[in-house]
């Protein structure tokens, strides 16, 4: 089912993201996502998500589907050139998954195969309107589709923590241009600026969708400070992950710190989406503190 | 060697119509070709229409001091245009954009590459030869060299206080776009359409 429908209709959508495993079995990751996930309306799955080699995103969407869950097709443009990117886009309208969501992708150089050539032959906006192109009825070369054409609720990513957020909304402007219907966001630690962007981000009339990661640990936050783009933990929830008195092992500050983070920025966006990192296991929990 | 081709007549009026311009040709390095016919017939077009401030022909422009002093005795030229208009390599107009930060500065040619020699350049700014120069919707910072990813829509997700996510020594490429198009009030080319690369450098396959 298209996501966008869900907005239609006024829904506080909610999804999550799921990481295919590095290997070729996927009953574990299915067991889980029908346990925890069964509650949201859409799972992500990710694209070699960090430049990291694993199972590949539509076949996992497809074993999802299969379970009766709705996936979200995560599409990056590092690993696949043009032809390769409209190919997979076909495979996917093919299995009925009619949801995409198109990225850029992170640089090989940040994974697990540093020596891998970086295609980027298109990029996130490219993508996207080459997505609208196929709905059209016509690829990227100009060439006719036979039969009818795919349709799907093409979904696009934003920053909107970055330090460099005019230069995150002037791309945001040029995905909705080329065709982007919804957004994702990275994960938000700081509502304050969130709702700072979405007071800028509304004039382009899509929904948006909170990115929430469950913070597991004072360490698990201090190395996202460090390493991960977007994404400022202030130290006050630093403290407070510190002071747990479980050491946030059961992961109960981490789920009030995330819950608290949703309330605060659910008056301002259109859903939220959950990356739980290995933390599946919480979400029913989450959306529960967050009254959702 | 490389060659310098004049873009489309079209594109370069959409640039300058309206404007006053200064010009700015290079003859510098012999491996180079360059389009001296045609540009020579559009700059006099533009001279006659009254929009030119300035001509010069000169070499090595992407020498920067080379560049500053053959400019020095034509500032007030430069000062009394709109816009720049430079015919070279795409390193030439991206020396010049730097050096005159406030102005915008345009790549009147697209450059190409051929086997051999590639010319005497500083290799402070670099030129890929895509044959598709973007310098103009960019302020003159090249998003191909100076973008990790060589994206053309714009700034990914990947740039941490301001730097590259594959070399955090390194300044994120867009980042400094952005900037430089809001100091020469460009920011509207980030609202041009849907921008596609076009690989087929060969003249046979991209027409």
């Amino acid at each position: 089912m298209k996501i966008t429908e869900l907005f239609e209709r006024g829904e506080f959508v909610v999804s999550a993201e799921v990481g295919p495993p590095k290997g070729c079995h996927v009953e574990q990751l299915l067991e889980e996502a029908k346990t925890y996930l069964s509650g949201v309306h859409a799972v992500n799955v990710t694209d070699n998500q960090s430049s990291v080699m694993r199972l590949g995103s539509l076949a996992m969407c497809k074993a999802l589907k299969d379970e009766g869950l709705n996936p979200i097709f995560q599409l990056a443009c590092r690993d696949r050139n043009r032809i390769a990117l409209e190919s997979d886009l076909l495979s996917a309208a093919m299995f009925g998954i009619d949801n995409v969501l198109c990225l850029t992708g992170d640089h090989t150089k940040l994974g697990d195969h540093p020596q891998a050539k970086p295609v980027f032959d298109l990029d996130s906006v490219s993508l996207l309107h080459t997505v609208a192109k196929l709905e059209e009825g016509e690829d990227l070369g100009g060439n006719k589709l036979v039969g009818e054409p795919p349709k799907f609720a093409k979904g696009a990513v934003v920053s909107p923590c970055s330090d460099s957020v005019d230069a995150q909304l002037a791309k945001m402007e040029r995905k909705v241009a080329a065709g982007a219907e919804y957004f994702q966001t990275q994960a938000v630690f700081e509502p304050e600026k969130f709702i700072k962007f979405m007071e800028k981000a509304k004039q382009f009339g899509k929904p948006v969708q909170v990115g929430i990661i469950i913070p597991k640990s004072a360490g698990m936050v201090r190395f996202m400070n460090n390493n991960v783009a977007g994404i400022h933990v202030p130290d006050e929830m630093i403290e407070e992950l510190k002071k747990d008195p479980e050491k946030t092992k059961a992961g109960v500050t981490g789920v009030e710190i995330a819950a608290r983070i949703i309330k605060e920025c659910k008056p301002y966006c259109q859903g939220v989406h959950i990356m739980a990192l290995g933390w599946e296991s919480k979400v029913p929990a989450l959306l529960e503190a967050a009254g959702i | 060697m490389l060659i310098t081709e004049m873009k489309a007549k079209e594109t370069l009026v959409s640039l300058t119509d309206g404007k006053k311009v200064f010009i700015i040709n290079c003859e510098g390095c012999k491996e180079v070709h360059f389009p001296g016919k045609e540009a020579k017939e559009f700059q006099k077009e533009l001279s006659e229409a009254g929009s030119v401030t300035g001509i010069i022909t000169t070499d090595y422009i992407c020498n920067p001091d080379n560049m500053k002093l053959r400019l020095s005795k034509h500032m007030a030229e430069i000062e009394a245009a709109d816009a720049v208009l430079v015919f070279s390599c795409g390193v030439g107009v991206q020396t010049i954009s730097a050096y005159l930060e406030d102005k915008p500065v345009y790549a009147a040619c697209d450059t190409y590459p051929l086997p051999g020699f590639q010319g005497v350049t500083p290799l402070e700014y670099e030129c890929d030869q895509c044959g598709e120069c973007w310098l103009n919707l960019t302020g003159g910072i090249c998003p191909i060299t100076a973008c990790s990813k060589s994206l053309v829509n714009g700034q990914c997700g990947g740039a941490k206080n301001g730097m590259c996510e594959v070399d955090n020594t390194m300044e994120c490429g867009w980042e400094r776009i952005h900037r430089r198009l809001a100091q020469i009030g460009r920011l509207d080319a980030l609202k041009s359409p849907v921008r596609v690369r076009n690989f087929a450098t060969d003249d046979e396959v991209s027409k």
